[in-house]
């Protein structure tokens, strides 16, 4: 009895010192809704495989907790006297997690290997006509006309060793879509500040620090170990940071905001976010689908458009669908990107008697209905944000019929352009406006307005666009930005709702800023002792 | 008998047909998967490219051909999300499904047999009545609602039991256990109570239903008036006669089990085969729900005829004649 009364004493001590030296060996528990989908760096271009892989891997440059561009892998970047080349001078005495040299070589085989056909990253690097290496640690990266923004397009774009990857049959990335499975995709070899410890996908990823990061003296890097565990079901992952199990979750649903901020041991950080939520409107079509009025379109008519605009209470939405988690905005851009103003982001007050005589002015006085394609599983609260626009627009005499759907069923038809009136997010990784701009307001081409929904096509704006990938001049490029903007306005081609902010919930142990586009970066995360 | 179990096989194999085909006539209304797929970054030429390249834009008659072809050699296909052979995820997380089935059964086997006895026995007191009220709460409430109240509680509120996850596991023999460790069991706790309250329940008030109609027969009244122990009488005798619609209802309900862990493995992030199912929804990951549903629907063809096969084994007046009157 005594004995075993003992060994269980012996066993409890032994257990508290390994909870003790675990702590201090801070390991992070990390939690987000879903996980990595591949560890090949260049097979997926999705936000929680880039996470994962920017702590494994580094670009030659990367945006930091605040969004601001770093270097990473190359320390300075300029473009030569010709501007379609812009020549990187890259960190020296960097090694890989396997002891190999980092090197130009690397630099010249990952940007290949991220513009072959099986490569999820290639878009960013269409303009790309040739990488090469000048010497060992410079590197000339040359476009097919000026690119001024060719930095920005590389925030996640990963370099890997070009050694290790052609030895394992890696060379080409992962191919998803058919099945290709290859090294690279179960195992890694970066420069990053963590390396890879064990993986079971869709279960646990375990990282630990890496000894020889070149940054040891730059960054905090107090985390020694992350456990990082996707959390499918919103409610458990909080209650998995409630009860202690995690240290840090992503994704914290509105509604447990106040529960979570209300504990003691925890804590939430927000930051708006890069993303703006927004309506489109098919203005562009002679007779829409889903109306009642026959033989013409009612969204072709501006004022029917501003008069909507002015019946969108965006207050009155934030407050009370998103319990003050957004920031109302007039413009579908977030505010960190380049062509944002003050102006812009202004929003028309509420106005229904004005928005009902423009309504009539148009021949509307009457109203008209129509049907809302809304998704249910993509945006914060994206179902209860339509139902209160229903509302809005009934003032004004516009029946809307929603249609709520899954985010597999609802993007379908705004690509296929089979619905008159939809919502949707955008979030801008460049960073700046013409990525808006190609997507959302050029009309669709094989190559450009993929997802412009509006069937609008203005010619002017289409070759201004066009321009804007060329101009090396940056304020005369601004100044087309700014006309674009004034045009795209001036038609209220969307109604824009607000930008969306995002919330991290943590341990009040742990001090880490939120980064707008919801990408943690470990090496910057302090503990308070 | 065999000539039993074969016309069995092929009514089996009907069965599959069906379902599978049933199961593709309803992809096309959950979506495609191309945003997921590419991104939002993709022209409208790459989208057309893979549209082509998955065969997602034939007719479905002709794609549910070709994955029945497939299927026929062993091939089923590669996942969209990430690219993995379906075989290997769905090898890799049916060990976990299975434990969680195979626990949550004896759970509500063992539990549901030993309450159901004890309310038939002793009828009237106060204890059965409270199991027999509270048993109401785990038929009528839903599985979703009954994992986050055990997680609130046990989790959050105690901080005794993990809320998400199967805890460590270990390699035997090639099948990842989590019930050789301790934290591995203590993970499995709640959410097998989870899945096997309802079916605990049913088979609770089933034994009790049936333990009251065979306690009123001669023979327990016989043995009674033998002498015979209380224990004797309701475990020997009533109890036993009790065992067949048991049997039944645990047969047919493991299938259930395992279908219905869905839910269940959603709420405790279970890494099993139906967490892998609700993604594939949400991705319309297609080689993946076309194979669950498949498995999902052999299992419930090979446990129906292993329950008839038991009847005959458990109940000698079946075997009385060789095709049974069915």
């Amino acid at each position: 009895m005594t004995r075993k009364t003992l060994s269980a004493a012996v066993l409890f001590a032994l257990a508290a010192q390994g909870v003790m030296t675990a702590a201090q060996a801070e390991t992070l528990r990390w939690a987000r809704a879903g996980d990595s989908l591949t560890l090949d760096p260049h097979a997926q271009n999705e936000g929680p495989t880039h996470t994962l892989a920017h702590q494994i891997y580094e670009p030659l440059l990367h945006r930091d907790m605040s969004a601001s561009v770093i270097p990473a892998l190359a320390t300075e970047w300029a473009p030569t006297e010709d501007p379609t080349v812009w020549r990187f001078k890259l960190r020296e005495g960097v090694k890989f997690h396997n002891g190999e040299d980092f090197t130009a070589d690397d630099v010249v085989f990952s940007l290949e290997r991220a513009m072959k056909p099986t490569s999820a990253m290639k878009e960013l690097l269409s303009s790309v006509a040739s990488v090469t290496k000048v010497d060992d640690f410079t590197v000339d990266i040359t476009t097919d006309g000026p690119n001024p923004l060719m930095p920005s397009n590389l925030t996640n774009l990963f370099i890997m060793d070009s050694g290790w990857t052609t030895d394992n049959d890696s060379a080409e990335p992962q191919d998803i879509a058919n099945g290709g499975d290859n090294f690279a995709a179960k195992n890694t070899n970066g420069t990053g500040a963590f390396q890879l410890v064990s993986r079971v996908v869709d279960e646990k990823t375990i990282l630990k620090a890496n000894d020889a990061y070149w940054g040891k003296d730059e960054f905090p890097l107090e985390v020694s170990e992350i456990v990082f565990t996707p959390i499918q079901s919103a409610a458990t992952r909080v209650a998995a940071l409630l009860s202690g199990e995690v240290d840090f979750i992503q994704d914290v649903p509105v509604q447990d905001l106040a529960r979570v901020g209300g504990t003691d041991s925890l804590k939430i950080v927000n930051a708006a976010q890069n993303r703006t939520i927004f309506f489109g409107l098919n203005s562009g079509d002679e007779d829409l689908t889903s109306d009642n009025v026959e033989g013409k379109n009612p969204f072709s008519d501006v004022r029917v458009r501003q008069a909507m605009n002015m019946a969108i209470n965006r207050d009155a939405i934030q407050r009370v669908v998103m319990r003050d988690q957004s920031s109302p905005t007039g413009v579908i851009m977030p505010p960190f990107v380049n062509g944002w103003t003050e102006a812009l982001d202004a929003y028309p007050a509420v106005d229904v008697a004005g928005a009902k005589a423009l309504m009539a002015e148009a021949g509307y006085g009457d109203g008209f209905s129509v049907v809302l394609n809304c998704p249910n599983d993509r945006y914060i609260n994206d179902e209860a944000i339509c139902q209160a626009a229903v509302g809005m627009f009934a003032q004004i005499g516009i029946t809307v019929n929603l249609d709520a759907k899954p985010k597999a069923q609802h993007f379908p038809l705004i690509q296929n352009r089979t619905t008159d009136f939809y919502m949707l997010g955008w979030g801008v990784p460049t960073f700046d406006s013409e990525y808006i701009f190609n997507f959302l307001v050029h009309s669709t081409t094989d190559e450009l307005g993929s997802w412009n929904g509006t069937r609008n096509s203005n010619p002017d704006w289409d070759a201004k666009i066009v321009s804007l990938a060329s101009e090396t001049d940056l304020d005369k490029r601004n100044a087309t930005i700014k006309a674009i903007w004034d045009g795209v306005q001036a038609e209220t081609l969307y109604l824009p709702i607000h930008n969306q902010v995002l919330n991290w919930g943590m341990n009040k142990s742990v001090n880490f800023d939120v980064q707008p586009e919801d990408q943690p970066h470990f090496k910057f995360l302090t503990f308070t002792k | 008998m065999f000539a039993y179990i074969i016309r069995r096989f092929f009514q089996g194999a009907l069965v599959l047909g069906i379902v599978g085909f049933i199961a593709f006539s309803m992809f096309r209304f959950i979506g495609d998967p191309y945003e997921n797929i590419l991104g939002q970054d993709a022209t409208v030429l790459d989208r057309q490219a893979l549209e082509e390249r998955l065969g997602l834009n034939k007719p479905i008659a002709i794609q549910y051909l070709k994955f029945l072809g497939n299927a026929m050699q062993g091939e089923f296909g590669v996942s969209y999300r990430n690219g993995i052979p379906v075989s290997e995820m769905i090898a890799q997380r049916l060990p976990a499904t299975i434990e969680l089935a195979i626990v949550s059964a004896l759970f509500a086997l063992f539990l549901g047999v030993l309450l159901g006895v004890y309310t038939a026995i002793n009828r009237d007191g106060f204890l059965a009545n409270f199991i027999m009220t509270t048993s109401l709460i785990g038929v009528s409430l839903p599985t979703f609602l009954i994992g986050i109240l055990l997680i609130w509680v046990f989790a959050v509120e105690l901080n005794v039991l993990p809320s998400f996850g199967r805890g460590e596991t270990v390699e035997i023999w090639g099948w990842k256990t989590g019930l050789a460790t301790a934290s591995g069991l203590k993970s499995i706790i709640l959410p097998a109570i989870t899945l096997g309250l309802y079916q605990m329940t049913l088979v609770m008030r089933l034994v009790r239903s049936e333990m009251l109609e065979v306690l009123r027969t001669d023979y327990i009244r016989f043995a009674r008036a033998r002498g015979l122990t209380r224990r004797a009488i309701n475990f020997g005798h009533a109890l036993k006669n009790t065992l067949l619609p048991v049997i039944t209802i645990i047969g047919i309900q493991l299938g259930q089990i395992i279908a219905f862990a869905i839910i269940t493995e959603t709420v405790f992030q279970w890494p099993g085969v139906g967490l892998l199912f609700i993604n594939a929804v949400n991705f319309v990951d297609v080689p993946i729900m076309a194979t669950y549903l498949l498995l999902v629907g052999s299992l419930f063809v090979v446990i129906n005829l292993v329950v008839d096969l038991l009847y005959v084994v458990i109940d000698p007046r079946l075997r009385l004649d060789g095709t049974e009157a069915r």
